[in-house]
């Protein structure tokens, strides 16, 4: 009896013992060999370190761009027509030698283009003169000359609008009082900045009448605030860059030689 | 003695005997602290040379080859390092116009970019551009709430990827900003944009519960701060509605800060919202320290800028 009891005891106390074990080894098994013991954040540093010129150029990389490199630069350097002079967006009150060369070269780029889809002219275009991105030098002019000049890939987009628009979009560069670029669009304004005249090709707005505008799509979409594009008739996407509207244009003149006209002008 | 005391005690038991037989090379491993480096840029924008002498406002910065060598110099002294790109990799210089970010994808891939989010400007040669240049890239494309589903891009980007790096987990995800009104639709096509907020909840609760991450990171293309707007989402409103994230990796605004902001997360937490400006003239550099000893991080990290 007394035996029995001893015995008992002894076989709780080695399950027991090994339960310790088992406990152990599982303790083992997932603290050591699984996973590591659990790593806690303590510390944080950050700082915004500037690319400069002490640091080596990695020549590896350079050799490997290299001949992209060559190749753009062989593209963009080839000579496409002579500036007469230099012009800048700064040079006119509220139309500029160099904003109108643009208008003009997407009219008559754009125009040909149009007309073959649709059957119809271009009335007018409009461009910003916030766009206008560096000046035209006097000079060659190459395909970086273009780049410059317009850096972004707006394309162009002919939208349709009633006379009425017409007026919001006179409207809105009377009050701007800037050298926008246009095309095509006569405006006279009084020293009050009064439209005392307003044509397009030559003839008095119809407000009934349907004009096709040519512009890009930033502006379409209410760049720098032009909020006369919409609603309107109809929106014509001719998926034609503006700047390669300026690079066909260079190809096929000589030289340029643009000048301040009287297209959109102050009356004192 | 109850069962939890007695597995409490045999614990305790156990971690003695573990530094017991495992002697000094785990002593050592646990004594020393752990370094993740994590590097970013966003809003490169194609700008794969250095900017000229005559540049008027960032001459002689930037460059991948100079930056290239920059990255390569902190990796040779932490293995641990990873390095992002929070979007706008397209788009600013001829390089793109002629060769519609071959020449990015690859050069970030020789880098070895770990992974990039997109930005509104990835799309500009529309999808299917963004899609024809993905063989050039090594690297993976994070992005968590542009759903991809009925577009070509399907299954070529991943919501998030979880890095392991010095026994340390970094679980890595990814934000776009809101394509309508930005970008043409007939560039991003049926690609569907899910709420920044909703999708970092799922993303955090994915990386932090379910896969044990150790550092939760954001790429994010929302922007840094609308200070005009209330109610735009950006990383400050993103940073200030979640947890658990650690950093995030911004872009969009072109924000040059001087350093990463420290901000509160929704628990009152501290995290960092970090952006380099653009055109690869900075390079944002976020190390962080991890320590098995508990009490180091006791009251939380300390976070020096």
């Amino acid at each position: 009896m007394l035996f029995t009891k001893v015995a008992k005891v002894q076989s709780k106390y080695f399950i027991s013992m090994r339960f310790t074990y088992l406990f152990f080894l599982l303790n083992i098994f997932l603290f050591s060999s699984c996973k590591q013991e659990r790593q806690h954040l303590f510390k944080v540093e950050g700082k915004n370190i500037e690319i400069t010129d002490s640091l080596k150029t990695n020549q590896e990389i350079d050799a490997f761009i290299k001949p992209y490199r060559d190749h753009i630069n062989k593209d963009l350097d080839s000579v496409l027509a002579y500036s007469v002079n230099t012009y800048s967006k700064t040079d006119g009150h509220l139309n500029t030698a160099i904003g109108n060369f643009m208008a003009d070269a997407v009219y008559n780029e754009a125009n040909p283009i149009f007309k073959n889809r649709t059957g119809k002219d271009i009335d007018m275009v409009i461009l910003n003169y916030g766009g206008i991105r560096s000046i035209i030098s006097k000079g060659h002019i190459t395909t970086r000359t273009a780049y410059q000049l317009m850096p972004f890939e707006n394309s162009i987009v002919v939208v349709a609008l009633k006379g009425n628009q017409i007026d919001s979009l006179t409207n809105y560069l009377r009050l701007r009082k800037r050298a926008h670029p246009i095309s095509k669009l006569k405006l006279v304004l009084d020293k009050n900045f009064d439209i005392v005249e307003a044509t397009i090709k030559g003839e008095k707005i119809n407000v009934n009448k349907t004009y096709y505008v040519a512009t890009n799509d930033y502006l379409y979409n209410n760049g720098d605030n032009m909020r006369f594009f919409k609603p309107n008739d109809s929106l014509h996407i001719l998926n034609y860059k503006v700047r390669n509207a300026l690079i066909d244009n260079f190809k096929k003149v000589d030289t340029i030689s643009p000048i301040i006209d009287d297209r959109f002008i102050q009356l004192n | 003695m109850n069962r939890r005391d007695f597995i409490h005690q045999t614990t305790g038991a156990t971690a003695l005997i573990t530094l017991g037989s495992l002697g000094l090379q785990s002593f050592v491993d646990s004594a020393k602290p752990t370094k993740i480096t994590i590097l970013h840029t966003n809003d490169v924008h194609s700008h794969i040379e250095a900017f000229s002498a005559e540049d008027g406002r960032n001459a002689n910065k930037g460059g991948v080859a100079r930056r290239a060598s920059l990255i390569e110099s902190i990796k040779n002294k932490n293995p641990n390092t990873l390095l992002f790109d929070a979007g706008d990799i397209f788009q600013g210089t001829p390089y793109f116009n002629y060769y519609g970010g071959e020449l990015e994808f690859k050069l970030m891939s020789k880098l070895k970019y770990d992974a990039a989010t997109i930005g509104n400007h990835d799309f500009d040669n529309g999808i299917d551009g963004l899609y024809t240049q993905l063989p050039h890239a090594e690297f993976d494309f994070i992005t968590a709430n542009y759903d991809f589903s009925n577009t070509i891009m399907d299954s070529h980007t991943k919501p998030y990827k979880i890095f392991n790096k010095g026994g340390i987990k970094i679980g890595v995800f990814g934000l776009g900003i809101e394509l309508k009104g930005l970008v043409d639709p007939a560039m991003y096509k049926e690609t569907k944009y899910l709420d920044p907020i909703e999708t970092s909840q799922e993303m955090v609760k994915t990386l932090k519960d379910d896969k044990q991450c150790d550092l939760v990171i954001c790429l994010s293309h929302l922007g840094y701060n609308y200070r005009n707007s209330e109610t735009k989402i950006s990383d400050l409103k993103l940073a200030a509605a979640t947890k658990d994230i650690d950093l995030i990796i911004g872009g969009h605004t072109h924000t040059f800060l001087k350093k990463p902001t420290v901000i509160k997360n929704i628990e009152g937490n501290n995290m960092l919202v970090n952006q380099v400006g653009c055109y690869g003239i900075n390079l944002g550099k976020i190390d962080f320290y991890f320590d098995a000893d508990k009490n180091k991080a006791a009251n939380g990290a300390s976070i020096i800028v």
